[in-house]
């Protein structure tokens, strides 16, 4: 029996023979990171690898302290005896699939992915290999996803329809990489300005800089003004702070994956959810997992139980990843 | 059936009553009146009777988009509505082509639904199946619900009266009056809803309310206590009972109609003799003394109320005054005047009569109303015995003269952020007494600081706090408030054992020690005999 390329250790995937860890949460030396979320990224490695694509928005996660190597996609560099590559995850910017090659056995761990169109990104690419590490955050069937185009124009109607109404439209949904989403999104409506959070804003600004192209946006700021008929994005953890007071009558959205089922909207008292998510849905999921060819698959990263049995059926050598975390906050898509 | 699905959704994404009337009442003037007509009855909560058996449309369903048993089960626990997981699951089954395609009036749905229970479960399947692959989500859910029933959408029937009403310029006690028995399941119901010649309808009409004020300051300068007629103050619901025509209806102060609630007491009332109209309250009650708010509510919005549920929480009606008699309006008349024919007209029923407490002076009136707590009442109520049933709340005849509340001191444990104008500002506030030298949850309380308290609270909480679940923060067990409340019950639902009603922070007591706070045997102490001011 062959052992496993990589195995779970340190709150990621560790890589024995190549002594590193994918996406570790506790210190470790050497680590190759996915994408710059924080329940992949943190500054817990002395040298992290991670994509040229993403090497700005994970060096203004992890600080100054770190030592980051960046990659092409596809570039294969070499740590002990794995030979290790990135491949673009459509997730956000510069989030990566970590190929992993052990004598002759090639290992892929997906990240967070998605397989909707997303201007700010690179678009996934389907990496052939033996073994598939999946994040399973939405494999439910009930979870599919509309396209992209139609739920920006849901949100575009709702801000004008908020604006006739002389209300602030306050959208909701993750600081990196669904904002600037939407922010590139409404292109296709509007030139208008959009005012950000304090979160938002230095994201939106590094994406700029690197030639994203999204709408103009103005800080929030502290001076008092009306917000009659504008849109604000912010985080969600936003809603439950002083910080909304100033906002007069104000309509709250919620852009995320969770927001396809209704409970969970109602649930949060927003007043509208968007469909909008930056994982991949079951149809994603199932499609991938069959275009990798992989002829074992591991999920993680959420709830692998519904996956590993349906591809178990379909006579897929499929098992959750052992001693993974299921994590599955709202607030992460 | 686009149009319905789109009313739904916007129903369900607000929760402002003015949004809702304002989205039926557009939903209203766009739609067929045949279709308006079923719009009226899903959301007055009626359903059609079940046309196939939910297990099966569950397989059928499954079986289109390729899912097992086990696989539904887990999605359902996810989605929590049988009707909404297939829906999605339906949306979301691969090689959908004909998605959008079919848009038919809801009427037509209805149709289809109803039509399904003469067939076999091959044709039902055959059915459904094809009208699915041709409905987009929102529709694929109305479909569905139409056939589970129960679409649960914030709309009380006093919303859906005062939309009919805002679109047809009906008045709402007509629209209420006639929306009661045969449920609207046609074109013919519909359109009689707003028919303007509204005899049958006044029949059941009953007078606006006469609505007491608090007592300001002392009792004694309101003058003789002779002059005044003094009630016990019930915390039932209070209501006004309609003979007239043959037909008896019972109208809440919310002026709403809740016959069907409680036919119990409209049973009895058919002994009423034509023409009567009776102001009282509704109460649960059992041997001649009253049960809990909480199993008066158990009554409360039910369309049809069983065997089990009368007996486990019987009402009556507690007749305060006689505002008509052999069809004359008696509201001029003096309230002794009124009193004196309101017991002979309540014995022929056998409705009680709300006692009158009587007293020599103000002083011995309240040593009396001192026992309230004891008797399970708010304090007294104080009329002028030769005043006129009034209209609303109008000062100077009618008082109510409640009893203070019960007191505890409990230690703050939790707290989490308020909404709207408050949001950020921790507002929420959970107490807890001492219980074996635990500090054990027995209220939460929102209101008695005042705004500088809040704040100087909500940086103390931020600065203590000693975990957090979500939103709400464990802050270390320092501080010491004193509550009010209006009554402490026995609850199985709250770990304390216990459950107070209205509780509200009296004041902060700064100068306590946390040890200091009350212990859970002095609140069960104060179940059930609530008394003493
Ligand atoms: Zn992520
Ligand atoms: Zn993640």
């Amino acid at each position: 029996m062959t052992t496993d390329v990589l195995t779970p250790a340190a709150g990621g995937l560790a890589c024995p023979a190549g002594d590193f860890v994918v996406d570790p949460l506790t210190a470790t030396t050497t680590s190759v990171v996915t994408h710059a979320h924080a329940d992949h990224a943190r500054a817990v490695a002395d040298v992290v690898h991670c994509s040229a694509e993403g090497a700005a928005v994970t060096r203004r996660r992890l600080g100054d302290a770190v030592k980051i190597i960046a990659h092409e996609w596809g570039e294969r560099f070499q740590l002990g005896d794995a030979a290790v590559s990135l491949h673009p995850a459509g997730h956000i910017r510069g989030s990566a699939q970590v190929r992993v090659e052990v004598d002759g056995v090639t290992w892929v761990v997906s990240g967070d992915y998605k397989r909707e169109e997303d201007p700010t990104c690179t678009p996934f690419e389907v990496v052939p290999c033996d073994v598939f590490v999946t994040e399973a955050t939405f494999a439910l069937p009930i979870y599919r996803w509309p396209s992209t185009a139609q739920v920006v124009e849901e949100i575009w109607s709702w801000w004008q329809a908020n604006a006739a109404a002389g209300k602030c439209s306050m959208l909701f949904c993750y600081a990196l990489g669904k904002a600037q989403r939407v922010l590139a999104g409404l292109r296709a409506h509007t030139d208008r300005s959009v005012f950000v959070h304090g979160a938002v804003s230095p994201l939106t600004e590094a994406y700029r800089d690197e030639g994203i192209q999204m709408l103009p946006t103005a800080p929030v700021g502290k001076e008092r003004r009306s917000f009659a008929g504008e849109l604000v994005v912010a985080p969600p953890s936003a809603s439950r702070s002083t910080w909304m007071r100033r906002f007069g009558a104000v309509q709250t959205g919620f852009a995320s994956g969770w927001m396809r089922v209704r409970g969970r909207r109602r649930g949060r008292g927003w007043d509208r959810g968007f469909v909008l998510s930056d994982h991949a849905d079951w149809p994603g999921i199932v499609e991938t997992v069959a275009a990798t060819g992989a002829r074992r698959v591991l999920a993680y990263h959420g709830r692998a139980d519904l996956l590993v049995a349906y591809l178990r059926d379909r006579g897929v050598d499929a098992a959750p990843l052992a001693g993974s975390t299921g994590s599955r906050s709202m607030e992460e898509d | 059936m686009r149009r319905f699905a789109a009313l739904y959704d916007r129903l369900d994404r607000t929760n402002s009553t003015n949004d809702k009337v304002a989205a039926i009442v557009a939903y209203l003037a766009a739609a067929p009146a045949a279709d308006a007509a079923w719009a009226v009855f899903f959301l007055s909560g009626e359903r059609l009777p079940a046309p196939v058996k939910v297990r099966e449309m569950t397989e059928w369903a499954c079986d289109v988009c390729g899912v097992d048993a086990a696989t539904f089960e887990v999605c359902y626990e996810e989605v929590g509505d049988r009707a909404e997981t297939l829906a999605l699951l339906l949306e979301a089954a691969p090689g959908r082509r004909d998605e959008g395609t079919w848009d038919p009036p809801l009427r037509e749905v209805v149709e289809l639904v109803v039509g399904l229970r003469s067939q076999d479960p091959a044709a039902q399947r055959a059915a459904l199946t094809a009208r699915w692959a041709q409905l987009a989500l929102r529709e694929l859910f109305v479909l569905n619900k139409v056939i589970t029933g129960g679409f649960r959408v914030g709309v009380s029937k006093r919303l859906l009266v005062r939309a009919l009403s805002q679109w047809s310029g009906i008045d709402t006690a007509v629209l209420f009056h006639r929306m009661m028995g045969a449920p609207i399941d046609s074109e013919a119901r519909f359109r009689g809803l707003f028919d303007a010649d509204s005899t049958d309808a006044d029949r059941a009409r009953p007078y606006p309310f006469f609505l007491a004020s608090p007592v300001e300051g002392e009792v004694a300068t309101l003058g003789e206590v002779a002059d005044w007629q003094a009630e016990w103050k019930w915390d039932g619901i209070r209501g006004q009972l309609v003979a007239r025509g043959g037909e008896v209806s019972l109208w809440s102060r919310g002026e709403e109609l809740v016959t069907d609630s409680f036919p119990d007491i409209a049973g009895a009332a058919v002994g009423l003799p034509d023409g009567v109209v009776l102001d009282g309250e509704i109460l649960a009650w059992r041997d001649g003394a009253p049960l809990p708010f909480a199993s008066l509510q158990r009554r409360l919005g039910r369309k049809r109320v069983g065997k089990k549920t009368l007996a486990d929480y019987p009402c009556t009606f507690l007749c305060y005054d006689l505002l008509e008699e052999g069809g004359a309006d008696l509201r001029a008349a003096p309230l002794r005047a009124r009193r004196a024919r309101l017991e002979a007209t309540a014995a022929l029923v056998g409705f009680p009569v709300s006692e009158v407490v009587v007293a020599e002076s103000w002083g011995a009136l309240a040593r009396l109303r001192e026992q309230s707590r004891g008797r399970g009442v708010e304090g007294m109520m104080l009329k002028r015995l030769d005043s006129p049933y009034r209209t609303g709340r109008v000062r100077g005849d009618w008082w109510k003269w409640k009893v203070d509340p019960l007191e505890l001191d409990a230690v703050l444990v939790y707290a989490q952020p308020g909404h709207g104008r408050r949001a950020g500002l921790h507002t929420d506030y959970t107490f807890a007494v001492w219980s074996e030298g635990e500090l054990v949850p027995v209220a939460k309380a929102y209101t008695g600081l005042d705004n500088a308290e809040i704040r100087e609270l909500d940086t103390w909480i931020r600065r203590n706090t000693t975990d957090k679940f979500g939103p709400v923060r464990q802050v270390a067990a320092e501080h010491v408030f004193e509550l009010h409340f209006d009554s402490a019950q026995r609850s199985t639902r709250h770990k304390s054992g216990v459950a107070l009603r209205f509780p509200r922070i009296a004041r902060w007591r700064r100068e306590r020690e946390p040890q200091s706070a009350n212990r859970l045997d002095d609140v069960l102490a104060m179940v059930g005999e609530p008394s003493g001011d």
